[in-house]
């Protein structure tokens, strides 16, 4: 079992792991060793990680299937947007503070379409988010305060690479440190078997709904970091499309994976800019992804397996001492590895 | 005198025009093993439904510790104490052997979510203590040393045990276990029997216990009920229900002539 002093220093490792990144990050950026264009990239690669990791709540570690999760990112988008741009603060306070409230309203969303599609057994909530990100996107394309069809302009553009970062690392954080708590135990359960969750004494109707709205709460910060990066926004930004292929980056990378959304999340956003040709074609590109990884691979490319920088370094350290070990003893045991 | 703690009387239920249970009485006080027998498809796993609200009943009604259960959902139900196993193995199977036990250490954790997700002290003692806990536990039925094996490799008499360990996980007064030695050979159902006693008197629980092992049900439960198309044609002790001609015709007659 691990230990306090263990656990302590595994935060510190990652988030000296986690500085540096940033670090290495910026350096890059900030040095003109790529293009501005495609620093700039860095920021969809970010929201669309929270958008990945967030869905991969529900679809991979609750085991429903949500079809609607760009509507939620709706909700954010437009409530960040229209808070930030009525309000009249500096924009440090504003901006998190939109973010926030765009995070809870998506929430609140995700309780009001949770409790009825959650309480019933089976596939409903498929069928009823899927109606909800189209009922969405109707509405907003009908409201006056929304800009309608012709959207909202002049967003101030707040959302810079730092910010993008931060609330990635905040998103995995707080997925990560939910699925290793009691609650995110008693989500696991649900997915492995319902009837034993419920015998074994867990609320399966509410942590059914607290992760839907959790995973809903973060696809509306995504909302409020991809509005205050296009400073535009209309409601065909966020039709069936944008949910099919936030699924098609879950289900590439490995449903109840984490690392397997980031991974797929990046590579997802920058391959279609790498091969600029086929940007046209991505969701053909996406299509067939899909299918070749479900021939080979169905559970996805990492599967259910999480990415520990601790275990790693333990793992490789390991390997290390073993190697160094005949050097000293003059054994060899080079058959073993 | 003391009131027993599992109390059920005129239970019933039907689906569709099939009478399932009917008429079914019950009284189990604290630290009884009692043995519920009978043919193929006579009731038993009904009655298992019925008392953990997996069913709701036509007629009669259950109360558990003095409490009526009636309207609880299956959680609620479990929580005021009653707990099960499962006739076809229910577990976590991708989950660790310790995370099947932890997840019914849920509500025993008092933790918010706010504070496993800012990993507050609180979360660290209440999870070190749980885990603790969760390894007793499975030490009463020798599975310690499988805690972090995922629950659906394990060998089918040890995800029979681990059932019955996440069941006690729950804290509960009265513990149901649906044919606990379905599928072990005869040492393992040995075992099983001394291990049914011993958490009899660890943990101060009534069973009630689903069997067709007849030498199981006759070792160790102290009253057997038979049930047969739905109703209860005998009870007693063993001695009494092995020598009732009701029952030689209806279950062990059966069997003899096999
Ligand atoms: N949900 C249900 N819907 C319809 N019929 C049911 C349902 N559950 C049980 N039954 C019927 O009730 C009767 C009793 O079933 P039950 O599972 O309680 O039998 P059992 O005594 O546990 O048998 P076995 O020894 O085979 O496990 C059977 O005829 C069964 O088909
Ligand atoms: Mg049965």
């Amino acid at each position: 079992m691990m230990t306090k002093k263990n656990v302590g220093g595994r935060y510190l490792l990652n988030t000296v792991a986690t500085c540096l990144l940033f670090g290495a990050i910026m350096l890059v950026v900030e040095s003109g060793l790529i293009n501005r264009y495609m620093a700039m990239m860095l920021i969809p690669v970010g929201y669309n990680i929270i958008l990945a990791t967030s869905l991969n709540l529900s679809a991979g570690f609750l085991g429903q299937l949500p079809l609607g999760h760009a509507g939620f990112m709706s909700i954010g988008a437009y409530t960040c947007a229209l808070f930030t741009m009525a309000v009249d603060m500096p924009a440090a306070v504003e901006f998190p503070l939109g973010l926030l409230i765009g995070g809870v309203a998506a929430a609140l969303c995700g309780v009001i379409i949770g409790l009825p599609a959650l309480r019933l057994r089976g596939d409903y909530l498929a069928i009823i988010t899927l109606g909800f990100g189209e009922i969405i996107r109707v509405i907003i394309l009908n409201l006056d305060f929304t800009g309608g069809a012709f959207g909202l302009k002049g967003i101030p553009k707040y959302t810079t690479i730092p910010v993008v970062f931060v609330c990635v690392v905040i998103t995995i954080f707080a997925i990560h440190t939910l699925i290793k708590s009691r609650h995110g135990r008693a989500i696991l359960s649900i997915r492995e078997d319902e009837i034993a969750a419920e015998a074994s004494g867990i609320s399966t109707t509410y942590y059914k709904v607290l992760a839907f709205s959790f995973s809903a709460f973060f696809a509306g910060i995504a909302g409020g970091l991809y509005a205050h990066y296009l400073s535009i926004l209309g409601p065909a930004n966020f039709g069936f499309m944008k949910s099919v292929e936030i699924l098609v980056m879950v289900v590439l990378g490995g449903l109840g994976s984490m690392m397997g959304s980031v991974v797929s999340a990046t590579a997802l956003t920058l391959l279609p800019e790498l091969l600029r040709g086929f940007s046209e074609y991505r969701m053909i590109v996406y299509s067939l992804l899909l299918v070749i990884v479900m021939i080979f691979k169905p559970s996805g490319l990492f599967g259910r397996y999480d990415f520990s920088l601790g275990d790693s370094l333990g793992k490789i350290g390991s390997i290390f001492r073993r190697k160094k070990k005949p050097e000293q003893g003059g054994e060899n045991d080079e058959s073993d590895s | 005198m003391m009131s027993p703690i599992l109390d059920v009387s005129h239970l019933g239920i039907d689906f569709g025009g099939l009478q399932a249970l009917d008429d079914f009485n019950i009284q189990v006080d604290a630290k009884e093993i009692v043995g519920l027998i009978g043919p193929n498809g006579a009731g038993k796993t009904t009655v298992f439904n019925l008392l953990t609200n997996v069913y709701k009943p036509s007629r009669g009604s259950i109360s558990l510790t003095g409490q009526d259960t009636r309207g609880k959902s299956i959680h609620a139900v479990t929580q005021s104490g009653i707990a099960r196993t499962f006739q076809n193995i229910r577990l976590f199977r991708d989950l660790s052997v310790i995370d099947n036990v932890k997840i019914a250490l849920h509500n025993g954790m008092k933790y918010t979510m706010a504070e496993a997700i800012l990993r507050l002290p609180r979360y660290w003692k209440q999870e070190k203590e749980s885990t603790a806990t969760a390894l007793k536990l499975l030490d009463v039925f020798n599975m310690a040393h499988l805690a972090n094996e995922p629950a659906g490799s394990l060998p089918y008499g040890s995800q029979r045990r681990l059932e019955i360990a996440r069941a006690l996980a729950t804290n509960p007064r009265v513990l149901l276990l649906d044919e606990p030695a379905a599928g072990m050979n005869p040492s393992e159902t040995q075992e099983l029997m001394d291990t049914i006693h011993h958490i009899r008197d660890m943990f101060d629980i009534a069973i009630i216990l689903i069997e067709h092992d007849m030498s199981l049900v006759m070792g160790i439960c102290e009253r057997i009920l038979v049930l047969n198309y739905g109703l209860i044609i005998a009870q007693g002790t063993p001695e009494e229900v092995r020598n009732n001609p009701v029952v030689i015709e209806a279950y062990l007659g059966q069997q003899r002539g096999e």
